[in-house]
């Protein structure tokens, strides 16, 4: 069972400068934060593959749980396995130095991430690993070059591999493709679901409140609209005499 | 367009601009007077705060921090309890009849849930200073009918080994009982009633 | 109204007179009030384009009350900045929208100074006697420019701190005194703890108070003379027998109704923004930003926030440091001149010619350009007509032409022959 993700090598991943540039393409996340039960099943990932590295420093369990509609029972149960109260935040025992020294980079807090790299960078990111006897941790990542991080989801997904093969689009070049070569516990079709449950949950940790300030925003501006038409009757009832 | 009470059409869409956006005004003043409240860290920094008293020798006090505020934890010999109602006379609130100042649970002559634990806040009850324990009966400075208790040093204020007050002294209420349960026999979580915060 | 309400309103009114007769027995209330409101007349033909002035007010009092309630929850120190917005944005109840109101306001004040300063471009608003409302305008531009630079590193993100680094060493390449006075703005030998501080003391303190002060005196100074118009004539060359001006109708109520529809309007925008986008896809809020600051890895990708990048693309296009910083300064402080710059004695572009017009549409469309360029990495190159152009090559034209505008008018706008200018104001 093969499946091809085929990626551009993109010139600006390397160095800046080049005459002719492909940009990375990445694949489109997807997902949707208004869908609960995804971010539930991605927070339930994101504590039991992320979170023993990556903190998510600036998360507070007690407000994920009302957010996710989960009972404090659910929360603990599912999502709390080391000792922290509710209302603390999602911060991890490693520290930074120790985690240099360990890993050569600090894993980064997960908080912001999909704001500062993008939800189709991570859900294209975490679906990208491939064999690479030359890394330390024995692979590497199409879309960021050297990661230190390991394969964590390899179980999941399978191994796969990169193959070289001439690229439709540019005449005369190769582009890298990657081949599911072992595969995992689950098919693509359930491991990209699994990967946009992660995503979604890292959209929303990103921003929590982005559902509640839609909403609020459709109430504001219904309310100047009305505003607006009342004060422009006005105006013009103050004007109508000047010509 | 004018009627015989003299509002005009431009009064009324005066009025009804002035008001709209009196209340558009309003609203928008909600979110900021509202993000003076305590943020969701403060609440957890003012979580309750779990003691261990299994080490605590009958006659000695610990302090615990909840909130800022500085928390006694007595435990009473039974010779401190027994004297608890020799002093009830000379004191302001004998039974504890301010209900601010203490739970239901605490409204009683030890003021507390179990008769061995004292649990208040060290804080006087006249200009907030931290009380000083004095539970040794009739020490010099205090006279001899001093029965034991807490003693204010800014300005004089007595409490007895219940945290009640005296009568004649600057301080007008007995000393808070805060809201605290047992979440097994020798541990304490001050702070909450009820529930794990 | 039965006769005893009648009373009561009455009794109330009298009430308030005398109250306000004792105050303007001791300050300027009424007077105040009539020069500055009731009985300051200003055209009827006022457009959209004169409802930026206040516009920009309405901006400015955004910025100043959200940020008195960021500065409560903010810390202004290298290690706590960074989460201490996140503080806001989280755990500070409704945290989240004030912090977007001021990010939002910070972009909303430049497109609507660029809009009011464009009026006065069109409408030769600079012209006598107006060449000091004019400067003490340009004043104001600067202060905004360095309002927004301090204001940008507070949050002391990746980009916060990388566009403060080159910014400061733009001072550093001044020949001489460069290196010193780079190092004395930061008040250390990089950006650091130390230059968070004393930024946050000018942005929060310094600098708006300042604004406020010429924003005031810039109001007075429009006062003193009286407001322009679209056709550029003198309202008060022709008064009516009461001495008013006869094209002219009082500030209130009459402006301040108009002018309360041109912010209703303004707000469903600004709210739109702010509720439904508020990243504006990373031109307001920069992505790069959602990194912590880190001395040791620069951003993929450096650009100054939008409202800079016409005047970096002129830095960028001269191969040279220091004429770059030479050439963007001269580029910012051109304008200043435009009183004397330009020749031509009629005020508003729709009685002056066709050079004017396609001078203005060309610088217009200039600065757009330099703009967007200014947003593009430096080697970026451009695939047209079997032609590579570069970034720089392209903002070089810009630039000349960008300058050509201010240089050449004397010229240009002494040549131009103008349509007769109407006594009376048009629709």
């Amino acid at each position: 069972m093969m499946r091809r993700v085929p990626f551009l090598i993109a010139a600006a991943l390397w160095a800046a400068g080049a005459a002719a540039q492909h940009g990375a393409e990445l694949e489109h996340a997807n997902n949707n934060v208004d869908n609960t039960a995804s971010l539930q099943r991605g927070a339930r990932y994101f504590v039991n593959y992320c979170l023993g590295c990556h903190s998510a420093q600036y998360v507070r369990y007690n407000r994920l749980a009302e957010d996710l509609q989960l009972s404090e029972d659910q929360l603990l149960e599912n999502l709390m396995f080391t000792g922290e109260r509710p209302f603390d935040t999602m911060s991890i025992a490693m520290s930074p130095e120790d985690a240099a020294r360990w890993f050569n980079a600090a894993p980064p807090d997960l908080s912001l991430i999909a704001r500062s790299r993008g939800t189709d960078y991570l859900y294209t990111f975490l679906q990208s690993f491939y064999v690479d006897e030359s890394s330390p941790t024995g692979v590497n990542n199409a879309v960021l070059e050297g990661t230190a991080m390991p394969h964590v989801l390899w179980e999941l997904q399978g191994i796969q591999e990169a193959v070289y093969e001439p690229d439709p689009e540019h005449e005369g070049e190769e582009h890298m493709v990657l081949d599911l070569t072992t595969p995992g516990t689950l098919d693509a079709e359930e491991f990209d679901d699994v990967v946009r449950d992660i995503v979604n949950f890292l959209d929303y940790v990103g921003e929590p409140m982005q559902l509640e300030r839609k909403r609020l925003g459709i109430r504001v501006i219904a309310f100047l609209g009305v505003l607006l038409v009342i004060s422009l009757m006005l105006k013009r009832e103050i004007w109508k005499d000047v010509e | 367009m004018t009627d015989s009470s003299g509002f005009t059409r431009r009064h009324f869409l005066t009025v009804a601009t002035a008001v709209t956006a009196g209340a558009g005004a309003v609203a928008t003043a909600v979110p900021f007077v509202a993000s003076f409240k305590p943020s969701a860290r403060a609440q957890a920094l003012g979580a309750p705060v779990e003691r261990d008293v299994s080490k605590l020798e009958p006659g000695a006090m610990i302090k615990a921090e909840w909130r800022g505020r500085a928390i006694f934890i007595l435990r009473r010999t039974d010779a401190m309890l027994a004297r608890l109602d020799d002093v009830a006379d000379e004191l302001e609130d004998p039974n504890s009849e301010v209900s601010d100042q203490q739970p239901d649970y605490a409204a009683n002559s030890h003021r507390s849930i179990y008769p061995e634990y004292l649990v208040v806040e060290g804080v006087c009850t006249h200009l907030g200073c931290a009380p000083t324990p004095r539970f040794e009966v009739a020490p010099a400075d205090l006279g001899a009918d001093w029965p034991g208790g807490f003693f204010c040093p800014c300005h004089g204020s007595k409490f007895d080994l219940a945290g009640r007050v005296f009568k004649g002294v600057p301080a007008p209420y007995n000393l808070k009982v805060p809201p605290h349960r047992y979440v097994n026999p020798t541990t304490i979580l001050i702070g909450a009633d009820s529930g794990s915060s | 109204m039965a006769a005893s309400e009648a009373d009561v309103f009455d009794r109330l009114g009298r009430r308030l007179s005398a109250f306000g007769g004792w105050v303007d027995a001791r300050f300027p209330m009424t007077k105040l009030i009539r020069e500055h409101a009731t009985e300051y007349y200003a055209s009827k033909n006022f457009n959209f384009w004169y409802g930026f002035g206040v516009l920009a007010t309405v901006v400015l009092v955004i910025q100043i009350v959200t940020g008195i309630f960021l500065t409560m929850n903010y810390k202004p120190s290298a290690a706590e900045a960074f989460a201490s917005v996140e503080y806001i944005m989280r755990d500070v109840e409704w945290g989240w929208l004030i912090r977007y109101l001021h990010s939002t306001g910070a972009s909303a004040f430049f497109i609507v100074v660029y809009l009011h300063m464009f009026r006065g471009l069109m409408y030769g608003s600079y012209k006598k006697p107006r060449e000091l409302v004019w400067i003490i305008g340009m004043f104001i531009y600067l202060c905004l420019m360095a309002e927004a630079f301090f204001g940008y590193l507070l949050p002391w993100g990746n980009m916060s701190y990388w566009g403060a680094q080159v910014i400061v060493s733009l001072f550093g390449s001044i020949p001489w005194v460069g290196e010193g006075l780079a190092e004395w703005i930061r008040g250390d030998f990089y950006i650091s703890d130390i230059t968070l501080n004393r930024f946050f003391a000018f942005h929060v303190i310094a600098v708006p108070l300042l604004l406020l002060l010429l924003v005031v005196i810039h109001i007075m100074a429009l006062h003193e003379v009286g407001s322009n118009n679209p056709d550029g004539i003198e309202i008060k060359e022709h008064k009516g027998a009461d001495g008013k001006p006869i094209d002219g109708v009082a500030f209130h109520p009459y402006h301040t109704s108009k002018d309360m529809v041109i912010v209703v309007v303004f707000l469903i925008i600004f709210a739109a923004v702010v509720f439904f986008a508020p990243e504006m896809g990373g031109y307001f809020l920069e992505h790069a930003n959602f990194d912590p600051a880190n001395p040791l890895t620069t951003p993929e990708h450096i650009a100054p926030v939008w409202y800079f990048t016409p005047f970096y693309a002129i830095l960028r296009a001269v191969p040279n440091k220091l004429l770059g910083v030479v050439l963007m300064g001269s580029a910012v402080l051109l304008p200043f001149f435009l009183p004397w710059l330009d020749r031509c004695r009629v005020k508003s572009i729709r009685y002056r010619s066709w050079i004017y017009k396609s001078a203005l549409g060309i610088f217009a469309a200039t600065f757009i350009a330099l703009g967007y360029l200014g947003l593009q990495e430096a080697t970026r190159i451009y695939h047209f007509a079997g032609l590579d152009i570069t970034v720089v090559a392209l903002a070089q034209v810009f630039t000349a032409l960008y300058f050509a505008f201010f240089i050449l008018m004397p010229y240009y706008s002494s040549i131009e022959t103008t349509k007769p200018v109407p006594t009376r104001v048009t629709k």
